[in-house]
């Protein structure tokens, strides 16, 4: 692991000036944590329990919010329901939207394991359909906020169906997990044409389709929390 | 050493967990997820489609969602794979959360209150 050979021949890619590799090397010690783990897949880990506390942040204020107003909470079985065929059916904007994300999970999971079969088209394949299903979210949420804002009268700061704070909490909430989803999309594209082009055929290693995924679950997870937490409570 | 281009597929069946290089598990697992994901969404949809309330609600909502969660950390993200050191780096850090939760269940409890005692029902 600590071998010297690992300095002196830095992959492709990692071209960055020797001041900060020693800088890192110093710091590292030359040692490594959580053998045989891609360092990137333990840094993307890192990253991510820290988002954890981010958005559990976002969501206990919403809880603390919630369990101290006096005045009634919006319903959102009601808010967020949708007329269709001149039938109102409750929530189902959202159930849709959780359905579209749990699918460009599971499409993620299979574009990782084709990855590590070395199946360029395939991974690129289903990468791509995963950013389309994740863009197809993100539209979604542009059109349940234009309906919230211009149709429902919702602003952070007040709405007319109860509970001022139900504005804040969702535009707060949803509007980062959205930015998350908007960041995974340009990053699918980006890693997308990356394994098309081969350069992980060529670096012999795939493990960046799977770090990318990670990622990607990640935000599915989140979503899964402010489904049950936000719409369904 | 872990970024060294590894694993012919030949030996795919010997990969143990962790194996350096990558994750590689037959593709039926991520289809039963993917499914098992779909049903359990579909169940937390009934449970607020046939309205579903009080503690009942409560409980069924946040069981599903931990479930679904635990299939996505443990299958899609690979954890159940992963190093035991990796996963209690990641995974025992969030139980301090709790601690978060309880304090501010206390003091929205409080806050909640202090409206009702001294705002006139907070209107």
């Amino acid at each position: 692991m600590a071998d010297a050979t690992r300095r002196e021949e830095p992959l492709p890619g990692t071209t960055a000036p020797q001041v900060l590799r020693d800088f890192a090397d110093d710091w590292a010690s030359d040692q490594e944590v959580f053998k045989g783990v891609h360092w990137g897949k333990a840094m993307m880990w890192i990253f991510l329990l820290s988002d954890t506390f981010i958005f559990s942040c976002f969501l206990t204020s919403y809880m603390t919010m919630r369990a101290s107003v006096t005045v009634p909470w919006p319903n959102p079985s009601e808010v967020f329901a949708l007329t269709i065929g001149g039938q109102s059916i409750p929530l189902i904007l959202i159930a849709i939207m959780t359905f579209v994300l749990i699918s460009s999970s599971g499409t993620m999971a299979l574009a990782v394991n084709f990855g590590y079969r070395r199946n360029r088209k395939m991974t690129a394949g289903l990468m791509i359909a995963t950013a389309l299903l994740g863009a197809t979210f993100v539209g979604m949420q542009a059109f349940e906020w234009s309906k919230l804002i211009f149709e429902e009268g919702v602003r952070p700061w007040g709405n007319p169906m109860g509970a001022a704070q139900f504005g804040a909490s969702f535009f707060m909430i949803t509007g980062f997990h959205g930015c998350h989803v908007t960041a995974g999309v340009i990053m699918l594209l980006i890693l997308s044409a990356k394994v098309l082009k081969g350069d992980y055929d060529r670096s012999g290693d795939y493990s960046a389709v799977e770090i990318g995924g990670l990622y990607w679950h990640f935000v599915d997870l989140v979503w899964v929390c402010i489904f049950a937490v936000f719409y369904l409570w | 050493m872990n970024h060294a281009p590894v694993h012919d597929i030949s030996h795919k069946a010997a990969l143990a967990p962790a194996h350096e290089g990558g994750q590689q598990h037959p593709l039926g697992v991520y289809f039963k997820v993917w499914g098992l994901l779909f049903v359990l969404s579909a169940m937390s949809y009934a449970v607020d489609y046939f309205h579903v309330e009080g503690l009942l609600r409560w409980a069924l909502i946040l069981t599903f969602m931990i479930l679904k969660a635990g299939l996505i950390v443990a299958i899609f993200m690979h954890m159940a794979w992963e190093r035991l050191a990796l996963i209690y780096a990641i995974l025992i850090p969030p139980i301090a959360l709790g601690t978060l939760v309880w304090l501010m269940l206390i003091e929205s409890d409080y806050t909640f209150w202090t409206r009702i005692l001294f705002f006139d029902a907070g209107s």
